[in-house]
């Protein structure tokens, strides 16, 4: 059968192994109160069906002891159920460091994928297995979700925002990536394939098919062609050698550290992102760049970072 | 259908339906009773128009590429589907129509506290109802019942503004009834009738109330909120005009997750008196049970993040929701437990309202424990916005709150017309109704958990069987809803004479003829005992 018309609901990363454990659990918890509550129901109204008309049963208040029992031994389970399934998420929610990052944008109705490597692709994600993969994710218009059952992840994708999800893959195979957040008419159709290959296979596809340049190669373009370098190249604007990852000073006097989000709250609207020392001379990129060309900017930025970066503060005192 | 029993017995020379005809007297009146029917006959409008919008759908989706409309109709007939069976059936079902007739019979009053506000708030409602079918006339709107930004505030091309302006009404009816049930619990209740001598649905009548004036007003904002950024661009969801959409779900969930519990506490307040009735017992833990229903409409407020377990919320939030969530199954638990404990040593009997009952008990403690699943923020994060999901939710709202309703309708429709039923019919409805329900919604939840996501218009292949499954129950369910209908009716006028108390059951309310006098009692009772004081023989109210 091909895998278009079977169920391919296999546990295709690291974290669906440990989800369906959590899953068989909760469902004994099911399976066992269903049984014991309908059970009870059943035998209780055979047992003690109407027998005369006028019957009139013993009263029975109530029993604290038993009250005590059925609020413990269900609050108990919530504890474990909480514990168990919140460190997991917990322990989960932050990408290895050392993982592979694939950039998402999603748009009505479709997924475009680059990979920092400079490929593009529509409705399909090629990722190697046995690696972490990071997301990260924007959107050009209204709020999708990126969600993969095979692999048990799904997480919103925002306009205005970026959000990240990861995942090890464990298999190969092809499998199904939904959108999952009504994003309007063309929803059902906003779906496509996740192909997990074998890291050799991985390697030999991504380098057959770049076709341009890298993310940072484009970004670079990008950098030249909307005159970014009449200032940042000329000591006009605060200079992008070093700046990423760095802390900036901003003329408020807070400093932030120079990431994806910032540069791209730079890019769209600098006046709120003033470093310190410099004039506000900045024109606002926002409705001239797409999501992609800020990714592909930031891409360029990023390859300019110094590795020993960290402790450098921009910004004039 | 048999009518073999000839009744000696008449109906009440004098009573609420009979002592003033014509339409004004329907229209303009004040009585609680009356204006319960006006509700009545509105929500039942509107429950077959959101159920035809699920048969549409429900045909649709037995073909994976849609076997009847363009997924542009599909997503509107959900649309129109969660919007109309939210706020224009399930809101009002209980506590405007059975609340409404119910209250100052079961306190011993002539009537609500307000009578006339009490009609104020059904016109409210209809307006909010018409402003509402406006927008599905006038094109439909495609947003989902949620309305989430900014696709309803900048890129759907559909009739959002009068849709949310329905909503924004209709939400006024609400506060309206809830502040009239409250004075009304408070201030009016017969002499002897303490606190802890009112049956249970009356607690759960005044948690439903106590939510809808914290709540209502929240939606109400919202869709204010909503319609300044669609209509005059201001920015406020939308990041492109400055906004944040995340913002737009804290609001709409605020509202919404209290919401659920409107739908659901009300039947949970039903299902205790007909337990009790059809058991002939006092419900085991009485407090237990009357305390719960305040403690779920507390905690109801403090989830609704759960919402948005996927929707990049800080961890931490997600973790205390989660927690929260956790805590809210607690009470429900406890009820589940106390009405499966009252049946022991009960006199069962198998009258169509108890058969709704169980099926209650059986269908909420399964929608109860796969909520479990959802508040577990690990499992979410993949069934969210799954058919799951889906299958949860209405087995609360529809093996919960409409078979609640259901089982109240049958139970107190002799009192509010002075006939009984069909009791063959009914029975064989309340079957229908309950495997049609298994046999639509059972299957959901393994789609969801296969990963199927909602509102989606064509899907992939291998997820037809169960969707077929899924159709073939909704149409046994549809059968089953649409019986009642017409036995109903037809019982009203040739039914068989009921008399005052057909189920031997205690409460006020069947002290009084059926259908009872316009001023609901000749003389004012008084209360000497408590709520299901079965066994206490001789006891007399007044």
């Amino acid at each position: 059968m091909s895998p278009e018309s079977s169920i391919n609901f296999s546990q295709a990363s690291g974290w669906a192994t440990q989800w369906q454990h959590l899953f068989y659990f909760l469902m004994g918890i099911f399976v066992f109160f269903s049984v014991l509550i309908f059970g009870l129901i059943f035998f209780f109204a055979i047992k003690y069906r109407r027998r005369s008309k006028d019957e009139i049963p013993t009263q029975i208040e109530g029993n604290l002891a038993l009250e005590i029992t059925w609020t413990v031994i269900p609050a108990g389970l919530c504890v474990v159920l909480f514990v168990w399934a919140s460190g997991l998420f917990f322990r989960n929610s932050r990408p290895p460091t050392a993982s592979t990052e694939i950039f998402v944008i999603g748009q009505q109705w479709m997924w475009k994928v680059q990979h920092p490597e400079g490929v593009q692709e529509i409705d399909e994600l090629h990722v190697p297995m046995g690696v972490p993969i990071k997301l990260t994710m924007t959107s050009q218009d209204v709020i999708h979700d990126f969600g993969v059952p095979a692999f048990r992840i799904k997480k919103d994708v925002l306009p205005g925002q970026y959000t990240t999800e990861w995942f090890t893959a464990t298999e190969t195979g092809r499998f199904h990536l939904f959108c999952d957040q009504y994003c309007g008419t063309g929803h059902s159709a906003m779906i496509g394939w996740v192909i997990v290959m074998k890291p050799m296979d991985y390697a030999s596809w991504l380098s057959g098919s770049i076709a341009g340049k890298s993310m940072a190669g484009v970004g670079a373009e990008l950098y030249e062609r909307y005159g970014c370098n009449t200032c940042h190249s000329t000591g006009k604007g605060p200079p992008f050698v070093g700046l990423y990852g760095s802390t900036v000073r901003l003329t408020g006097g807070q400093t932030v550290i120079a990431d994806d989000v910032y540069l791209r709250k730079c890019i769209l609207n600098p006046a709120s992102q003033r470093v310190a020392g410099y004039a506000p001379v900045m024109p606002t990129f926002q409705g001239q760049l797409g999501e992609e060309q800020i990714l592909q900017l930031t891409a360029y930025i990023k390859s300019l970072a110094k590795p020993e970066s960290g402790d450098k503060m921009v910004g004039k005192q | 259908m048999s009518t073999a029993v000839i009744d000696t017995e008449a109906l009440p020379h004098v009573h609420y339906l009979n002592v003033k005809y014509g339409w004004k007297s329907w229209l303009f009146t004040t009585d609680h009773k009356r204006i319960a029917w006006l509700y009545l006959v509105a929500i039942t409008f509107f429950f077959f128009v959101g159920g035809l919008a699920a048969t549409l759908m429900r045909l649709n989706l037995i073909e994976p590429q849609g076997a009847l409309v363009e997924p542009s109709t599909y997503n509107k007939l959900f649309t129109l589907h969660g919007l109309i069976m939210i706020f224009f059936f399930l809101a009002p079902s209980i506590p405007a129509v059975l609340g409404n007739f119910l209250i100052p019979l079961m306190i011993g009053a002539r009537d609500l506290a307000f009578p006339r506000l009490n009609l104020l708030s059904w016109y409210i409602f209809m307006l909010g109802g018409v402003v509402f079918l406006y927008s599905t006339i006038s094109g439909g709107v495609d947003t989902g019942w949620t309305f989430y930004t900014p696709l309803s505030t900048t890129y759907a091309n559909s009739s959002v503004m009068s849709a949310a302006m329905g909503v924004f009404i209709s939400g006024f009816s609400s506060i309206l009834t809830g502040l009239n049930f409250i004075v009304t619990i408070h201030k009016m209740r017969a002499p002897g009738l303490t606190w802890f001598r009112l049956p249970l649905f009356l607690w759960s009548i005044y948690a439903t109330s106590i939510i809808f004036i914290l709540a209502m007003p929240v939606i109400a904002i919202t869709m204010v909120l909503l319609m300044l950024e669609r209509f005059l661009h201001v920015g406020i969801f939308d990041p492109a005009l400055g906004g944040d959409p995340i913002l737009f779900q804290h609001l709409f969930w605020f509202f919404g997750h209290p919401e659920v519990y409107v739908l659901v506490l009300p039947a949970m307040g039903v299902v205790s008196e007909l337990i009790a009735t059809f058991s002939r017992k006092r419900i085991f833990g009485y407090s237990f049970v009357a305390f719960s229903s305040v403690a779920i409409a507390f905690l109801s407020f403090l989830v609704w993040g759960h919402h948005m377990f996927v929707s990049g919320q800080s961890i931490y939030a997600g973790l205390i929701f989660s927690a929260f969530s956790f805590m809210v199954a607690i009470p429900s638990a406890i009820k589940v437990f106390n009405w499966t404990a009252t049946l022991y040593k009960g006199s069962i009997s198998y009258d169509t309202p108890m058969l709704y009952a169980l099926g209650f008990i059986a269908l909420f403690t399964m929608g109860g424990l796969t909520g479990l699943f959802l508040a577990s923020i690990a499992i979410d994060v993949h069934v969210h916005d799954t058919y799951f999901l889906v299958a949860h939710f209405h087995f609360i709202m529809v093996g919960g709150a409409v078979m609640g309703y259901l089982g109240g309708i049958h139970y107190w429709w002799p009192k509010m017309t002075g006939r009984m039923y069909p009791e063959g019919w009914a029975r064989l409805a309340a079957l229908l109704v309950f495997s049609g329900f298994i046999l639509t919604f059972g299957p959901q939840f393994i789609l969801g958990y296969w990963g199927m996501p909602r509102r989606y218009a064509v899907y992939p292949p291998e997820f037809q069987a169960l969707n077929v499954m899924s159709s073939a129950g909704a149409s046994i369910l549809a059968v089953g809803y649409v019986i009642p209908l017409i036995y109903l009716i037809w019982s009203a006028r040739y039914g068989s004479i009921a008399g005052p108390n057909p189920w031997g059951a205690k409460g006020l309310e069947w002290t009084t003829a059926s259908p009872p006098p316009t001023e609901n009692f000749e003389v004012v009772p008084i209360v000497t005992e408590e709520a299901y004081a079965y066994g206490a023989e001789k006891s007399q109210h007044a």
